[in-house]
């Protein structure tokens, strides 16, 4: 019994308390602010140096006392290759944020309030990555919502209050059938406890049962990842949010489904998965193709928003990890964990970065950019391209690999799953890799090259600020060093998916 | 046979110390000098219910008592797990109720004397129907829980709406009373018993035949339903709800939402498990289409609502149809054994004690928010994070408890029982059809949250529009929020109380 998850939970709501309820001047908020997400990461860190990388499918640092023996709910928690990789993205990003906005704070303002909701936000994502019993994890699940509808709908875009309504309602839909997945799963197996459901790999769950349970869990993970058609409500929500609200949702939020996937629907519904795995690839490879056509549009229509580009590159994105998982094989599941971790890095330094284009020009439309960041703002374009580059997935940064693993699972999908379909589907998201570069380079035609737009020739622009670095660089080195020493998050987890699918 | 009978005085005492309160506020108020009356009826009130409560908790440290026995067995008064369970949720509920209506008398157009005694008066019926165990008491209670509320809904002089609230209210009970004894006497007609035990021996035999008698004790028991479906308001007995919550004062709406519902729930529990449990295959599968039929309705119009008072009167007929749902399990031949009939009861009585506070919550803070602006819009409690911010953090959380979605844990944990009572009875449709709705619910929920945190504020217009509540309305809102924070890190005394009430 250690008491590190407690602390590592109970640092960041703490924090979200003190903010939400002392009415502390903007600049202490900050700082607190700051203080409190990187205390979080140091607990993740130390997290990390205790965990035993020699076996990595045994959970480290658990937690397991009884709480509500009336309905069978454990309060279970513990860290295992699988999760420990999220939890230090989740902490990292977090702090990130917290730095940047020392220096930028949404034109909205209330930083006192933003901050507690940051922070409570991060109880929820780092909860639902340690939490070891279904309803436990369903809590934590949906403690991010509320957070999140405000970060949206308070310090969101023109149209934040749609977008806001719609991001909750959708994933509220999906995590309420999610929910009566897990009780499914109860009722065959008579335990809420996810080691030991893991354990079981479905004994006690009638085949019917394993199917239905599946699809809603599939539901609830599928609107959070999220699969197409289910993807929706993402653009809206990621073309409103404000720019930490973005990063977090890109880099944490949508990891919440595909971990789900991973660490309770795949592994407890063993049979249903391999039912299920064709009509998820078909799923995965559908939206890849998706939104890289989207992306293609948006990417030539003038008037289209940068955000929103980014947000169904997202859509892409998640589809290889989705594919990945897809395959049910250890190579597949594990391109999905590191694209996860990936996309985390990449998309949340993408976000970062167009969000502060939107601050200096107060508008993300291709159109009212113009073109010539590079020339206007170096350092600023500088990142841009990198970022664009790791997102298309260049060898040599972090993107690379979970698509790379996601395809090579897809050639070699597991024994039960049809090796035809899945080559074809590995085919076809091969062709979405192409024009993933397609719109990327065209995206960065438009803005970071070409002219600079009238409207900005004669106007300074600021360039990144120190903040702004200290925010950005760890990605760009994460980023870097993922893609260069892969091993780095594969090597955590393989241990783990092993076991996972033994 | 004797013809006087023994009575345990200790096991009828909640209710007893509850009628002499209401005698000593009845006749004390003629004595008592008039600048004194407000306090006397207050004070004499809340100790009463405060001395209930007293007497419950004690009645909980002994055994089960019976007492008003019938010569061949079986027992009319019955004190046992379930009864105090519904006894303390009533008088807890009363006391909040009562706290909030301590600023009521203000504008002097209430009576505070016959407010009060009409309430407990009330409150004694609640308390006698949680222990009646045979048809007669269990109809003369709830009467007694039903007669004084007419008069309390309508109790404000000269106001219209308030006269228009009673009278609804009044003939919808009225009819549906008609057809719950109605229900009664074609029971007792085919069983030749009022008491619980022996009609559900009576019925037990009679189930397995074919023929007119089984079809009139089955259409007794669906009418039966019907008189506590009014009163639990459930679609479609539920036309009353809005337009008497949105007439009668706030306080007299909150005890409504939450006793009275309640009283029909301890009802109707008491009723299908103990009395007609062998035709569970016939109200099984009619509660389960209510449930579904009730939680749907009262989600999708509170949508379209723009008074608070009858936004949350729709969310109680939605929330009625939460507290169904267990019970729908006796639709499926799995869903009738005793395990999981008791899981299912359990889980009712669990989703009614988080229900309550919950609830209660909600309408304190809508009491207070209706004490400053009396038009009542939803609207009225735009940016009241600025001008109020406890009672706004207070209002956002009970109502994302009500949601079921944190920071309201309580809420969430509400409605994982009572889904895991449906998933676990084989109505896993019937859990789907409640998911949903949590996801039209949360809407209209979260319309009036945001509505409170909008901004930015202006410190001028939020210092006049800052709230103003009396200390006994600000305790209400401590002691209801306090509650469901604990039922959001704990539930667990909660759900064990439930479950021994459902044994």
């Amino acid at each position: 019994m250690s008491p590190l998850l407690p602390v590592l939970l109970g640092v960041p709501a703490v924090g979200a308390a003190v903010l939400a309820l002392v009415p502390l001047p903007d600049r202490a908020a900050r700082w607190i602010g700051l203080v409190v997400t990187t205390a979080t990461l140091v607990v993740a860190a130390v997290t990390t140096a205790r965990f035993d990388f020699g076996a990595t499918s045994r959970f480290t640092d658990v937690v397991d006392v009884r709480w509500l023996p009336a309905i069978g709910v454990r309060f279970h928690l513990g860290v295992d290759g699988i999760s420990l990789p999220l939890v230090v993205l989740t902490a990292l990003l977090t702090m990130l944020c917290a730095a940047y906005t020392i220096g930028t704070v949404p034109d909205a303002g209330r930083t006192r309030q933003l901050l507690a909701l940051v922070l409570l936000l991060e109880v929820g994502m780092l909860g639902t990555f340690v939490a070891l019993d279904l309803v436990l994890f369903f809590v934590f699940f949906e403690v991010v919502l509320i957070p999140m509808y405000f970060l949206i709908a308070i310090w969101g875009g023109n149209d934040r209050g749609r977008a806001a309504t719609k991001f909750i309602l959708f994933t509220l839909l999906g995590s309420g059938l999610m929910l009566v997945g897990f009780l499914l799963i109860y009722s065959g197996a008579g335990t809420f406890d996810v080691v030991a459901l893991s354990r079981a790999h479905g004994a006690g769950i009638a085949r019917s049962t394993q199917l239905f349970a599946f699809v809603l869990l599939l539901l609830g993970f599928g609107i959070k990842s999220p699969m197409w058609p289910l993807h929706t409500w993402l653009p809206d929500a990621h073309t409103e949010a404000p720019t930490i609200g973005s990063v977090l949702l890109a880099g944490v939020l949508l990891k919440m489904g595909t971990y789900g996937l991973v660490r309770i629907a795949v592994p407890d519904l063993p049979t249903a998965a391999h039912d299920v795995a064709p009509a998820l690839g078909v799923l995965a490879v559908a939206g890849i193709i998706y939104a890289t056509l989207v992306c293609i549009a948006l990417a030539t229509d003038p008037q289209a928003d940068l955000k929103r580009l980014i947000a169904f590159s997202s859509v892409g994105h998640m589809g290889f990890v989705l594919l990945g998982i897809a395959t049910l094989t250890a190579t597949g599941i594990q391109g999905a964990l590191v694209g996860n971790i990936a996309h985390g890095v990449i998309t949340g330094l993408l976000f970062f970065l167009v969000g502060g284009l939107k601050d200096r020009y107060h508008t993300s439309t291709f159109r009212e950019i113009g073109g010539g960041v590079l020339a206007k703002a170096p350092v600023l374009g500088g990142l841009t391209v990198f970022a664009a580059i790791a997102s298309l997935g260049l060898p040599g940064l972090a993107g690379f690999w979970g698509e790379m693993l996601a395809m090579l699972g897809s050639y070699q999908p597991a024994q039960t799953l049809s090796r035809p379909l899945f080559v074809v589907l590995m085919a076809v998201a091969g062709v979405g890799t192409i024009f993933t570069a397609v719109y990327f380079l065209a995206m960065l035609r438009r803005v970071t090259y070409g002219l600079v737009g009238d409207a900005w020739r004669e106007r300074p622009l600021r360039d990144v600020i120190a903040t702004d670095l200290i925010a950005w660089v760890p990605l760009v080195v994460l980023a870097v060093a993922i893609g260069v020493w892969p091993k780095l998050v594969l090597g955590i987890s393989s241990g783990a998916v092993h076991e996972l699918l033994r | 046979m004797s013809l006087t009978q023994a009575i345990d005085y200790a096991a009828i005492s909640p209710p007893l110390v509850i009628a002499v309160t209401a005698l000593v506020v009845l006749v004390g108020d003629l004595f008592v000098p008039p600048g004194l009356r407000r306090a006397f009826a207050a004070a004499t009130s809340i100790a009463g219910t405060a001395a209930a409560l007293g007497a419950t908790a004690w009645l909980a440290t002994t055994s089960a008592r019976h007492t008003f026995c019938f010569s061949s067995g079986g027992c009319s008064y019955v004190v046992d797990d379930f009864t105090l369970f519904f006894q303390v949720l009533f008088l807890g509920s009363a006391l909040v109720v009562l706290l909030l209506s301590v600023a009521l008398f203000a504008d002097r157009r209430i009576p505070t004397g016959e407010y009060h005694v009409l309430l407990l008066s009330s409150l004694a019926g609640m308390l006698v129907l949680a222990a009646a165990r045979d048809l007669l008491t269990l109809l003369v209670a709830l009467e007694v829980v039903s007669l004084p509320a007419f008069v309390l809904v309508g109790l404000r002089r000269g106001d219209p709406r308030g006269g228009e609230a009673a009278l609804k209210f009044f003939l919808f009970s009225v009819v549906s009373t008609a057809l719950t004894v109605y229900g009664m006497a074609l029971v007792y007609g085919v069983t030749g018993s009022i008491e619980f035990g022996h009609i559900a021996a009576a019925l037990g035999q009679l189930r397995p035949h074919r023929g007119a008698m089984a079809a009139t004790a089955a259409a007794g028991v669906v009418l039966v339903l019907v008189g506590f479906g009014f009163k639990v308001s459930a679609v479609p007995f539920h036309f009353w709800a809005p337009d008497t919550y949105q007439g009668a004062p706030v306080p007299i709406a909150a005890f409504l939402s939450v006793a009275s519902k309640a009283a029909g729930f301890a009802g109707l529990i008491v009723l299908l498990l103990d009395a007609f449990r062998p035709y569970a295959d016939v109200w099984g599968p009619v509660l389960a289409v209510l449930a579904a039929v009730t939680m749907t309705v009262g989600n999708v119009v509170a949508l379209r609502q723009w008074h608070l008072v009858r936004l949350l009167a729709w969310s109680t007929v939605a929330q009625a149809g939460y507290l169904l749902v267990p019970l729908g399990v006796a639709a499926t031949a799995h869903g009738r054994s005793d395990v999981v009939l008791a899981e299912a009861v359990r889980a009712t009585l669990g989703y009614l004690g988080i229900y309550a506070a919950m609830n209660l919550g909600a309408f304190a803070c809508a009491v207070m928010v209706s004490r400053r602006s009396p038009r009542g819009a939803i609207t009225d409690v735009r940016g009241l994070v600025w001008s109020s911010p406890v009672v706004a953090v207070c209002f956002a959380f009970f109502l994302t408890a009500l949601a079921g979605l944190p920071p309201g844990v309580a809420g969430l944990f509400a409605k994982v029982v009572v889904l895991q009572a449906a998933v676990h009875g084989h109505v896993t449709w019937l859990a789907i059809v409640a998911a949903v709705n949590t996801v039209i619910g949360l809407a209209y929920y979260l319309r009036v949250a945001a509505l409170m945190f909008a901004g930015p504020g202006d410190p001028e217009s939020a210092r006049s529009a800052r709230l103003r509540p009396d200390g006994a309305a600000a305790a209400a809102v401590a002691l209801t929020a306090v509650l469901t924070v604990a039922l959001s890190i704990d539930p667990q005394p909660l759900l064990h109380a439930a479950g021994l009430a459902s044994h």
